[in-house]
């Protein structure tokens, strides 16, 4: 409601503005905005069916019509651009005619059954017909019907209720990057489809459920299950990726129904990734632990909170009398909360210990010490859109931050050169404008290349570059990243995932960190879910809370390397989420003690956990409890429990809490969460992405002879919950894991697609079935990890594959 | 563009001469919006096929002009001249619409499926002839009338009909 008469009068006449009148009231609007536009800012409604604030205007629909003076007939608000002085009338006898008309051929061949549609109390359609539709139908002939389509695990279908709006078309087109859905067909037989069966395989497809302003495509894991008008919403904040995505976990009797988009501009806009969107699924299942679990004399038994800790105190006061306190190691899942992760290490700590990380998937530490205070994108996200040049290292952003790969594709389309430098050639469902798909080892050379061609243009950097890497001579796609990286700004150098888990990382975070400062570019780190707020907690070994220097313990990958005598697991799956899970389980199976604070059983899991864990404590899932994620951005975002905790699940601040008391530490009497946040005082730290020292190495030894393996975590099988989440492991981003390789490398070993191949590794050996795929380079085989049949294997390190008999 | 066709590559499905013939189209527009020749490459293709598209086809077409393949399938569902079934080796389009029904266009339709024994939108089990009904295709001067392939034939007569069929193998 900010325009109002007067100011078209107080203001100064601007050039790139125009007055409008709607509905007799004068309004300011931007020359070449649409006259919808003018009318939401100024909160006028203007009915609408195919209009989307974020999608290309398709006026289709035809709700909209409003009336402007001069025009002979109604016009479309969504498609007709102001003009000074022109006089829009919304609600006048025709322009409230030509929508009543709208809403009669609209709903022609609707199928009236709203009492069995999921839409039903939240649909546009069925609100609109209320006000502009007719109480009895003149229609009498029949009414078309339509092949529901079985588009995958994520969305149902019900075309017949379709009204050809496109938005979902439009959605695919511009926002996913990938048109999967289309209408084909002509006049009464056009349909929205995929034309052949086939499903709709975007991250982001959860989000057409949202702005389908109809019936016709609805979620899948919810149908049925309940209506709009019984949820209860509660804000919160998503786990799964640094972004820190807005939610409303929407509840019914305490139990989490579904999950929805929030708006927030600056983060999520109004989209969620199918990972934030659908992984509640697995809050509900059957898998949660409910009650606290202890293995005395080999044997499981429920017991109570109580017992429960007096066993968990008396077994770690068992290992440090023993074995020193030193002998005890936490491991936190990056998706624990700020509080949970701040509680966690203060227990180590307290205890004498500094062993507690949250890095599972890192095997290179290096450069810790120069490392900033927390992974920062390097500038905020909005600010990613108007990037003119983007570098990712190691990044498959699309699935790793689902919404982070969008806003590249806006900057995309703004003109951005988006570049890559990866191990396997991602799709990004964006254009790349220069790639270099290189072997992990090659990575780092072509990164130099780039980090070369740079200071040969002459700009200073405050190291003395090495010999290796100042006396490389550029490739031409080297060059032409360097190019494009000084030349076009604002620039971004981006690390992802693969990057992080690189078993060179430090030298290809020193890297990116010179690139960025030659180039005049953005330095950003993505980490993974709550990476942020662990730095921020003190979870790892060198740093306390707020970035405070502390006495060094061992690193995760240390930890599992060399195994210590007790572990405490906060939301761990040692063998799936830790970078070598074969090590993962040998260590833990060795130790004395091992505590468990998960949400689900490990009875439920691949895991051995039932064999080598001692104590099973109940911890709450994100919606259970309250608590701070930060984003990359450094966004502190605190949220509060959606639901109360199943069975006897508790919080993970209150366990860690109670576990402090306990043991006779001090300073474990909090009262409130707010208490234990505001122990973390980090409002001095300026978020940096700049390395204090680049450990650039004097030489440079790569094996770039042998056969590597590429390591990848696939998007859902990143932490207990989403691997949980049925509907998630049956879409198309969760194939079976394989070895993934060139066609070129399968014939070198005499294979074909779908054959079995026995792969070796430094530790550990599994037979997979083989998979031609064109993205992975020569001289490299593609190996997920996440799955239990990949659990076994090294990430890292010279591979042997030999053919191995079908079994 | 045409240069080479990676092996295994659906493009294969599109002769030599084909891709040649869609080249030519493909350079009326600019590099970047060389989909603008997908009706074109859709009609060359469907040629090439016999008078029909297969998916496979439709697949091809959307990897050679790099588009997505559901825009494709847009784009042949939409027209009443791609046809995506099986047809005969002529397809006959009887216009229908207004001027051609004034001057008798029934009696036309009603000779066709009785003389092929077929109805609309059926094609002879021998395969000959395909029997469509058509909007207008714009020759109401010559009302009824009919396409075969690529022809019109204009002032229709039952007898006519049947000289001009019989020329059709």
């Amino acid at each position: 409601m900010s325009a109002k008469p007067d100011m078209s009068t107080t203001q100064p006449p601007d050039a790139d503005m125009v007055t409008i009148e709607v509905n007799g009231e004068p309004l300011r609007a931007k020359k070449g905005s649409m006259v919808i536009q003018v009318t939401d800012a100024a909160g006028i409604y203007v009915p609408r069916f195919c209009y989307h604030h974020k999608l290309p205007i398709a006026a289709n629909c035809r709700m909209c019509l409003v009336e402007i003076e001069k025009a002979p007939k109604p016009m479309p608000a969504c498609a007709t651009p102001v003009a000074d002085g022109m006089k829009v009338f919304t609600r006048s006898a025709l322009a409230h005619d030509a929508q009543r008309g709208v809403m009669e051929f609209l709903l022609i061949n609707h199928p009236l059954d709203c009492p069995i549609c999921d839409q039903g109390g939240e649909c546009p359609l069925q609100d609109l017909a209320l006000g502009y539709g007719k109480d009895v139908s003149r229609y009498a002939e029949k009414k078309r019907v339509v092949h529901d389509k079985n588009i995958g695990p994520l969305i149902a279908t019900e075309m017949t209720r379709c009204i050809h709006c496109t938005r979902c078309v439009r959605f695919g087109q511009q926002l996913a990057g990938i048109m999967e859905l289309g209408a084909t067909g002509r006049g009464e037989h056009t349909e929205i489809g995929t034309f052949i069966e086939r499903s709709v395989d975007s991250e982001l497809s959860g989000n057409v459920i949202d702005i389908c302003p109809v019936g016709a495509l609805t979620s899948k894991p919810f149908r049925f299950t309940a209506r709009a008008w019984e949820l209860t919403s509660h804000p919160s904040i998503s786990p799964h990726d640094c972004v820190g995505s807005n939610l409303n976990v929407e509840s019914r009797r305490h139990k989490v129904m579904r999950v929805l988009p929030r708006d927030n501009e600056a983060i999520n806009e109004c989209w969620l990734s199918d990972r934030d969107r659908f992984s509640y699924t697995a809050l509900n299942s059957s898998d949660r632990l409910q009650s606290p679990m202890i293995r005395d004399g080999g044997r499981w038994q429920e017991v109570d909170w109580s017992t429960a800790l007096e066993f968990t105190v008396a077994g770690l006061r068992r290992v440090i009398d023993q074995h020193g306190s030193n002998q005890i190691g936490a491991l936190a899942a990056p998706a624990s909360t700020l509080e949970e992760l701040y509680l966690l290490q203060k227990l180590l700590r307290s205890l004498g210990s500094s062993n507690v990380d949250h890095r599972l998937r890192q095997s290179d530490f290096r450069d810790d010490q120069a490392l900033p205070p927390f992974p920062w994108l390097g500038q905020s996200i909005e600010d990613l859109e108007s990037c003119q040049s983007v570098l990712l290292v190691g990044s498959n952003i699309r699935k790793e931050q689902p919404l982070l790969g969008l806003r590249l594709r806006h900057a995309g389309r703004k003109g951005a050169q988006i570049m890559a430098i990866n191990p396997v050639d991602y799709d990004l469902a964006a254009p790349l404008a220069h790639k270099i798909i290189a072997s992990p080892a090659d990575m780092i050379l072509g990164l130099a290349g780039v980090a070369s061609a740079l200071a040969a243009r002459g700009k200073a950097t405050r190291d003395r570059l090495p010999d290796w890497l100042s006396k490389r001579v550029p490739t031409a796609s080297e060059q032409a990243i360097a190019q494009v990286l000084a030349t076009r700004k604002p620039a971004a150098v981006l690390l992802g995932n693969l990057a992080a888990s690189h078993p060179q990382a430090a030298t290809l975070r020193a890297l990116a960190d010179l690139v960025a400062e030659l180039a005049g570019a953005a330095l950003g780190v993505l980490s993974e879910a709550n990476g942020a707020g662990a730095w921020l907690a003190g979870c790892v070994p060198h740093r306390e809370a707020a970035g405070k220097a502390a006495n060094a313990g061992r690193n995760a990958y240390s930890m599992i390397r060399e195994p210590l005598q007790a572990y405490v697991l906060l939301g761990v799956e040692p063998e799936l989420d830790c970078l070598e899970g074969g090590r993962a389980r040998s260590a833990m199976e060795a130790a004395e003690f091992v505590i468990m604070m998960t949400p689900f059983s490990p009875a439920s899991a691949p895991t051995a956990a039932m064999q080598y864990a001692h104590v099973l404590l109940p911890l709450a899932p994100f919606t259970e409890t309250d608590g701070t994620f930060v984003n990359c951005e450094g966004r502190w975002q605190s949220f509060t429990a959606a639901v109360r905790p199943l069975g006897e699940t508790r919080p993970g601040w209150k366990i860690l809490r109670i576990l402090g008391s306990r043991l006779g530490q001090p300073g474990f009497d909090y009262s409130t969460i707010d208490e234990v946040r505001a122990e973390i005082d980090a409002r001095t730290l300026t978020p940096s992405s700049n390395l204090g020292e680049r450990l650039l190495p004097p030489e440079l030894r790569v094996d770039t002879n042998t056969l590597q393996r590429i390591y990848e975590v696939p998007l859902y099988r990143i932490d207990s919950v989403v691997r949980r989440a049925e509907a998630l492991q049956q879409t198309a981003d969760n194939p079976k894991p394989a070895a993934r390789m060139s066609a070129v490398q399968a014939a070198s070993l005499n294979v074909n697609d779908g054959a079995r191949v026995r792969v070796r590794v430094a530790h550990g050996e599994v037979v997979l079935d083989v998979a031609i795929d064109t993205r992975v380079p020569d001289q490299c085989v593609l190996i997920p990890s996440g799955y239990p049949e990949t659990i076994s294997l090294d990430a890292h390190g010279a591979v042997s594959l030999e053919k191995a008999e079908k079994a | 563009m045409s240069a080479k066709v990676q092996p295994g590559s659906p493009v294969e499905l599109i002769t030599a001469d084909s891709r040649a013939q869609i080249d030519r189209w493909t350079t009326k527009y600019p590099p970047e919006q060389k989909q603008a020749a997908v009706m074109a490459a859709l009609n060359i293709v469907q040629q090439q096929n016999g008078g029909w598209l297969t998916i496979e086809l439709m697949d091809a077409v959307a990897e050679y002009l790099q588009m997505p393949r559901i825009a494709v399938y847009e784009v042949a569902s939409f027209y009443t001249l791609y046809d995506l079934e099986p047809v005969g080796r002529h397809k006959i389009y009887v216009c229908t619409n207004i001027s051609c029904m004034l001057c008798g266009s029934d009696t036309i339709v009603e000779h066709l499926q009785k003389k092929l024994g077929i109805k609309l939108g059926e094609t002879t089990s021998d395969g000959r002839f395909t029997l469509k009904e058509s909007e207008c295709l714009a020759a109401c001067g010559g009302a009824p009338m009919f396409m075969v392939d690529r022809t019109y034939y204009e002032n229709l007569t039952p007898d006519k009909v049947d000289a001009i069929l019989a020329r059709l193998k």
